[in-house]
C-alpha cells in the first residue's frame, strides 16, 4: 500500500468503529480511533497478515488494549478476513465480533484480550514460542498507556528483555487519557521512555498518526525487543471526541454518529481514494 | 483393596518426574516456573531441556500468560508453581488468557492445602479446588498419592484444553497399584460396603482407607471412593455409592465450600438427595504446624473420619 493509501485505510477504520460502535450502542470509540494509523500500518506493511497464508506463515499481533477491538475488526475486514458489513453485528447477541477480542469466535484475532496487562504477556509467549519454531515470524503487541498501570504490564516487559526477545515488538497508543481522567490525574506513567530504556527495550518515539515515522520504527533492526511509543490523540479524527475523557468508553448517538462520519467524510479530500 | 504401603513419595516429586519422562517423549511439551522449580520440582524437566523450560521469576501473573501464548504457538505448556499463586494470585489470567479460548494450557500447582504445614496460612491454598473448577472448560485432577500423579499428568497432557492438577507437598503413602487404571472423569472404588460411603480426594484418600479398615473391625462397612476428578466429577459413581449406602461423607483438605463436599453436594441435590457430612476446612484459614499437627487440629485424620462415620451410621442403623 502507498502512504496515501494507509491515510485513506484509516480513514476507512474510524468510519467503521463509529459505525459499529454506533449501532452497537456500546463500545470504546476513543481508544479505537486513537491506534487507527498503527493498525493499519501493521496489517498492510509491516506484519505478513494475509488469510490466504497458513496461519503458522503469518505474524501475530496481540491487541493488549483489547478495548480497540472495532478497529482491529475494521482492519481485519479490509485484509479480507470477513465481510465488512457484518462489522454492524459487533457486541450483538451470537456475533463473531465481541466486545473485546476473542479468538475463538474472530478469524484472524491472533489472541483473546481485554483484562488489561495481559495481552503483552501472552506476545511474549508467541514471540518464545515462535523462536523455538525456529521460525521467522514477527510478534507485535499493542498496549494502552493507562494499562501500563497494571503490574503485570511491568512483569511483561521484564521477561521480554531477560529473554532476549529481538522478534518482539510492543506498541504503546500513548493517548494520555483513560476512563476517569489523564493519565496524570489518575495515576502518572512518569517518564514511560526512561522507563522502557531502563527495562532494557530499544525505544522509538513516533507521533503515532504518521504513517511514515511508524513505518520506519517498524524497520528498524534491533538486538532486543523493540518499544515503539507512539503518541496519539483519543478520539483522533472527530473534532469533538479528540482528547475528551468523555469518549473512552460512550458510544456516539445517532446525531454524532452522523457528525462525525461528516467529519470523516471531509477527511477524505486529504488522502487519496486508494480503499 | 488391602492396604500396602509401597514407599513414601511426596506427589510434587511425582509429578516432577513425570515431567521429565512427557519432555523426552514430546518435543511440544516446554515447562514454565516461578522461582519455584526446585520446589515444584520442575526443575528436573529443566535442567533435562533448558531450552523447553522458561522461569519467568516471582512473576505468576505473567506466567500464565506466556503459557498461554506458548499454547497458541502450537505448544504444550506446563505451568508450576504453588497452588496459592497459581490457582490464587493468577485466578484472572488463568480465567481470561487460559480458559476463556481454551488454551492447552497444564497448571500443576504443588503446596496445595493444610499439608503445606510450617509456612502457614497465607501460603495453604484451602480454596484452589472451588476457583479451578468454577472457571468453564477447566478440568481439575487431585492426585492421592505419587502414582497417581504420574498418571494425572499423563492424562492431562493428552487432553487437548485447559488442566488444574493440584500436588501435595508432603511426602505420603504411595499405595495405588502401578496397573491401576486412570480416567479423567472416571472416580476409582478403593473398597466396597454398603453401611457408608466415604468420598475423599487428594492426600484424604489414604486416610480414609484406614478409616474403613478400622470401621471394618467394628462391623461397619464402607465403600471408599476416591475423586482424582473433581471436573468433570463421575456422577454416576457417585449417585451408585449414594444409593448403596444411603449416607455420605466427604474428605478434603481444601475448604468445605466450593471442593469436593460441595461438588458432591451439587450431584446429589441434582441426582439423589442423600445425607451427606463434609469434612474439611470449615470455612477459615489455616495456620503454622506440622502437616501432621495441622490435620488433627482440623479434624482430617483416619480417626476423625473414623468418628464421623460411626456417628453417622450409628444415628441412622
Amino acid at each position: 500500500m502507498t502512504l496515501d493509501e494507509l491515510q485513506e485505510l484509516s480513514r476507512q477504520i474510524r468510519i467503521d468503529v463509529i459505525k459499529s460502535v454506533g449501532t452497537a450502542k456500546s463500545g470504546h470509540v476513543g481508544g479505537s480511533v486513537s491506534c487507527a494509523e498503527i493498525l493499519a500500518t501493521l496489517y498492510f506493511s509491516a506484519m505478513k497478515a494475509d488469510p490466504a497464508l497458513p496461519p503458522e506463515a503469518r505474524d501475530k499481533c496481540v491487541l493488549s488494549k483489547g478495548h480497540a477491538a472495532p478497529a482491529l475488526y475494521s482492519v481485519l475486514a479490509h485484509r479480507g478476513y470477513f465481510p465488512r458489513e457484518e462489522l454492524l453485528t459487533l457486541r450483538k447477541l451470537g456475533s463473531r465480533f465481541q466486545g473485546h477480542p476473542d479468538m475463538k469466535k474472530t478469524p484472524g484475532v491472533d489472541a483473546s484480550t481485554g483484562s488489561l496487562g495481559q495481552g503483552i504477556s501472552i506476545a511474549v509467549g508467541l514471540a518464545l514460542g515462535a523462536r523455538l519454531h525456529k521460525s521467522q515470524q514477527k510478534i507485535f503487541a499493542i498496549v494502552g498507556d493507562g494499562e501500563a498501570q497494571e503490574g503485570q504490564f511491568w512483569e511483561a516487559m521484564m521477561s521480554a528483555v531477560h529473554y532476549k526477545l529481538a522478534n518482539l515488538t510492543v506498541i504503546m497508543d500513548n493517548n494520555g487519557l483513560q476512563i476517569d481522567g489523564t493519565n496524570e490525574q489518575v495515576m502518572s506513567l512518569g517518564d514511560i521512555r526512561a522507563k522502557a530504556l531502563a527495562f532494557g527495550f530499544e525505544v522509538i518515539e513516533v507521533d503515532g498518526h504518521d504513517i511514515p515515522q511508524l513505518l520506519n520504527a517498524y524497520a528498524v533492526k534491533t538486538q532486543g525487543p523493540k518499544f515503539i511509543l507512539a503518541h496519539t490523540v483519543k478520539g483522533k479524527g472527530i473534532s469533538f471526541m479528540e482528547n475528551q475523557v468523555g469518549w473512552h468508553g460512550k458510544a456516539p448517538n445517532a446525531e454524532e454518529m452522523e457528525k462525525a462520519l461528516a467529519e470523516l467524510d471531509g477527511q477524505k479530500s486529504l488522502a487519496a481514494v486508494g480503499a | 483393596m488391602t492396604i500396602t504401603v509401597k514407599e513414601i513419595k511426596a506427589i510434587r516429586i511425582a509429578t516432577g518426574a513425570a515431567l521429565a519422562e512427557l519432555g523426552a517423549e514430546r518435543q511440544d511439551i516446554v515447562a514454565l516456573d516461578a522461582d519455584l522449580a526446585h520446589a515444584t520440582m520442575s526443575c528436573t524437566f529443566g535442567e533435562k531441556f533448558p531450552d523447553r523450560f522458561f522461569n519467568c521469576g516471582i512473576a505468576e501473573q505473567n506466567m500464565m500468560c506466556v503459557a498461554a501464548g506458548l499454547a497458541i504457538s502450537g505448544f504444550t505448556p506446563v505451568a508450576c508453581t504453588f497452588a496459592m499463586f497459581g490457582a490464587g494470585r493468577a485466578y484472572e489470567q488463568v480465567r481470561n488468557s487460559i480458559c476463556y479460548p481454551g488454551l492447552n494450557v497444564k497448571m500443576v500447582l504443588s503446596h496445595s492445602g493444610l499439608s503445606v504445614g510450617e509456612d502457614g496460612g497465607s501460603h495453604q491454598a484451602i480454596e484452589d479446588i472451588s476457583l479451578m473448577r468454577t472457571i468453564p472448560g477447566m478440568t481439575v485432577l487431585v492426585p492421592c498419592d505419587a502414582n497417581e500423579a504420574r498418571k494425572a499428568l499423563r492424562a492431562a497432557v493428552d487432553l487437548k484444553g485447559p488442566v488444574y492438577i493440584r500436588a501435595a507437598r508432603l511426602p505420603a503413602p504411595v499405595f495405588t497399584p502401578d496397573d491401576m487404571p486412570f480416567e479423567i472423569g472416571k472416580a476409582i472404588t478403593l473398597k466396597d460396603g454398603g453401611d457408608i460411603g466415604i468420598i475423599a480426594t487428594g492426600l484424604m484418600v489414604y486416610q480414609a482407607l484406614l478409616a474403613a479398615e478400622e470401621l471394618e473391625k467394628a462391623g461397619i462397612q464402607a465403600t471408599v471412593l476416591n475423586i482424582h476428578s473433581i471436573k468433570p466429577i463421575d456422577r454416576q459413581a457417585i449417585v451408585e455409592v449414594a444409593r448403596k449406602t444411603g449416607r455420605l461423607i466427604t474428605v478434603e483438605e481444601h475448604s468445605v465450600i466450593g471442593g469436593l463436599g460441595s461438588a458432591v453436594a451439587e450431584v446429589l441435590a441434582d441426582e439423589c438427595p442423600t445425607s451427606l457430612k463434609r469434612l474439611g476446612v470449615q470455612d477459615r484459614f489455616g495456620q503454622s504446624g506440622t502437616p501432621e499437627a495441622l490435620f488433627e487440629y482440623y479434624g482430617l485424620t483416619a480417626k476423625h473420619i473414623e468418628a464421623a462415620a460411626k456417628d453417622i451410621v450409628g444415628s441412622k442403623k
